[in-house]
């Protein structure tokens, strides 16, 4: 490997440690322009950003707006990267597709959107679907894109039934385990996802991310 | 004003300045301008049409409404200043007049330490009966928030069952943070008005409040606009409470969170005042940092504390009374952690005379209730009310007579002057003051006080039992919210 293209792959990786997007998006192009091939600029460069952070997060070092940060510096180099891959034919290998919603009835999002990031900074390929959905959408949206996962979200005591409405829906269907189902939120247990027959919980994104890949077998 | 077996902060001796008046002042000048210029989320149709009506800035696509200084400074001063909040029994009305601070329990949790078997357990209808029937007879607790979730009853008329077992079992003012919604609002103000006798009787004598949580950053609930709007209406107590976080749905500063919370509270605030001027309204808060390393919500930490005594100075500034949350803490079980953050919000809260305090009982970020928790929580109340009446001087605590009477190397033991004043000192329930050896040899401490001083209570204590036929009435309302 050249010099130049060792030091890209490192300032690459440094970007995403800095979470830095424009930084990243600039290095997406330039290895674009360099004719280096985007999966290894992905690889090589990116992942070695976010593994990184992911470690020092694991340590206590890192806060959770740098793992953030991070995150989004990441989305946005691969959101450059992606319609290369798809011109070359190939694709980055995705650890599975998760459709994300907060439940009907229910407008709370923070929680849903950070797992939504640590997901994608994992491999994941997520679709949130944002707020207050109806159990058939957010069902209808993972058949149309194949998801393995639908992670839902609810923050009261009065919408977290609906975390059940779509599981029974999903299991009337047959849809399981084709598709699995991660619930969260404030008032969630574990107690509780048992009783709707959920296939997990976390009571934080770090933990979801670790769900999600055992989920799909890639723990 | 008496409180019959209701203790409560009054006449304060302590003071702290926490900000100055130009603080105050950038602060509500930098709140003006996100309500000017950034604007706050209003997902409710009759929301936005208020806020057209008087000339905002609406968008009705987002649901987002920017609106001018002058309205929103317009509107607030048509908020009541001082009112009391009515209790079955009068005699336990509750005064919000700056002069005073009630205690309240916690909500809404998930999950209890079973009273009788220690085990933790999803909660039920009756978790909210006994927990109401234990603060009624504990005189620390002034009024009722829905402790805990009365998960085995219908969704959409939850809220009414929790209400019902609370008046059923205390004759102390409730407000309730867990109605949200049109429906069960409009239930909830028949239930209010047939325990107050009428609706002129309710507006007089509040027996229910309502607390409503914003979304934060600047956002807040349809329903919970909705069910605030009816409120108002009937001259039920409204408050919108700000539970912004540094780092997450705040800015990681302390200034630009209070900032943040505030233009969430007093947008809402306004709005009430726009469409009933003169509804008795109230501030609420329990803004927190978030940790920085995991990003959890489990309230305490010094930066909670800051907060607690910050919002009444903004409370005060708008010239409307504040509930505020105290007591908030990630421990998992009583413990240290528990003791160090009650002891420290409810401190800090209460020595700028916040008019409501919430709330005792719960561990692991307002999840879990413990009655253990809950007793020893009451008790830190107790020590801060006996420290806020501060250091008496005067010829008769200065003791003169006595001290020449026992001169240098006696006691003080049987000195009349001792036995005319040590009744004034504080009296602990659960501090372990005992020998070491009594200590190793009972394995007791407070935490096993305080679980059985609650046993006992829940055993013996007797609450005045609700009018029957208002209890048949309270059913059939609830029964007409149910579906089906």
């Amino acid at each position: 490997m050249s010099e130049e293209i060792e030091k890209l792959f490192k300032d690459m990786a440094q970007s995403i440690i800095d979470g830095d997007s424009d930084i990243s998006v600039e290095l997406a192009q330039k290895s674009i322009e360099m004719g280096i091939p985007p999966l290894d600029a992905i690889t090589k460069g990116f992942v070695v950003g976010v593994n990184y952070i992911g470690d020092q997060f694991g340590a206590g070092e890192a806060f959770l707006p740098e793992l953030v940060m991070a995150g989004e510096a990441m989305k946005a180099a691969v959101a450059v990267l992606e319609p290369e891959l798809i011109k070359l034919g190939e694709a980055r290998e995705i650890m599975g597709r998760v459709v994300l919603a907060t439940v009907e009835g229910d407008i709370h999002e923070i929680g849903k959107t950070l797992v939504g990031t640590m997901l994608s900074a994992s491999g994941f390929e997520v679709t949130d679907l944002g707020v207050d959905q109806s159990a058939d959408k957010i069902i209808g949206k993972a058949l149309e894109i194949n998801a393995n996962l639908i992670g839902l979200s609810a923050l009261l005591t009065t919408t977290m039934v609906r975390q059940r409405e779509l599981i029974e829906e999903l299991d009337k269907e047959n849809l399981r385990p084709r598709i699995q189902v991660m619930v969260g939120g404030a008032p969630i247990t574990r107690d509780w996802a048992t009783k709707i027959k959920a296939d997990g919980t976390s009571e934080d994104a770090v933990g979801a991310v670790a769900l999600a890949k055992q989920l799909v077998g890639k723990s | 004003m008496s409180h019959k077996n209701i203790k409560t902060i009054s006449d304060p001796k302590l003071k702290l300045e926490i900000l100055s008046k130009d603080d105050v002042r950038k602060i509500h000048e930098a709140t003006l301008h996100i309500i000017e210029n950034v604007g706050i989320r209003f997902p409710s149709k009759r929301a936005l049409q208020i806020w057209a009506d008087v000339g905002a800035d609406v968008n009705h696509e987002k649901k987002i409404v920017k609106v001018k200084p002058y309205l929103i400074e317009d509107a607030l001063k048509q908020a009541p200043p001082a009112y009391t909040l009515g209790a079955r029994d009068p005699q336990q009305n509750l005064s919000l007049d700056g002069n005073h601070v009630h205690l309240g329990t916690d909500g809404c949790g998930v999950e209890i330490i079973d009273i009788h078997t220690g085990v933790k357990r999803t909660t039920e209808l009756q978790d909210v009966r006994d927990i109401a029937q234990v603060a009624d007879a504990t005189e620390e607790v002034a009024f009722h928030w829905v402790p805990v979730s009365a998960q085995d009853t219908p969704v959409e008329a939850r809220g009414l069952h929790e209400l019902k077992a609370v008046w059923e079992n205390s004759t102390k003012h409730v407000q309730t943070e867990s109605i949200y919604n049109v429906d069960e609002a409009k239930a909830s103000m028949e239930m209010a008005i047939l325990l107050a006798g009428s609706k002129e009787e309710l507006r007089k004598r509040p027996v229910l409040s309502l607390m409503q949580c914003t979304a934060p950053p600047l956002g807040h609930d349809g329903g919970s606009l909705d069910a605030a709007l009816i409120a108002a209406e009937h001259g039920v107590p409204t408050g919108f409470m700000t539970m912004t976080a540094c780092m997450t749905t705040g800015p990681a500063t302390m200034a630009g969170t209070l900032a943040v919370g505030n233009a969430e509270v007093i947008a809402a605030t306004a709005l009430l005042q726009l469409a009933y001027p003169g509804a008795p309204v109230f501030y609420a808060a329990a803004q927190t940092a978030s940790d920085p390393r995991l990003g959890a919500y489990t309230g305490g930490g010094p930066e909670d504390f800051l907060f607690g005594a910050a919002t009444n100075v903004l409370a005060d500034y708008y010239n409307i009374p504040l509930s505020m949350g105290s007591f908030a803490t990630g421990a998992k079980e009583p413990n240290w952690q528990a003791g160090l953050e009650g002891s420290l919000s409810t401190f800090m809260a209460s020595v700028v005379m916040s008019d409501m305090l919430l709330g005792c009982g719960f561990l692991h970020g307002s999840r879990i209730w413990s009655y253990a928790e809950m007793m020893m929580d009451c008790e830190i109340f107790s020590i801060i009310e006996k420290m806020m009446h501060g250091i008496e001087v005067n010829a008769e605590t200065l003791a003169m007579d006595a001290i020449a009477a026992v001169g240098p190397g006696g006691h003080f033991l049987a000195q009349k002057h001792t036995r005319n004043h040590m009744r004034e000192l504080f009296m602990p329930q659960f501090l372990d003051r005992r020998p070491y050896s009594k200590w190793e040899e009972t394995g007791e401490d407070a935490r096993s006080w305080a679980i059985n001083k609650a046993r006992k209570i829940l055993k013996e204590h007797q609450p005045d039992p609700l009018d029957e036929i208002i209890s048949k009435e309270f059913e059939r309302i609830i029964k007409s919210v149910e579906k089906s």
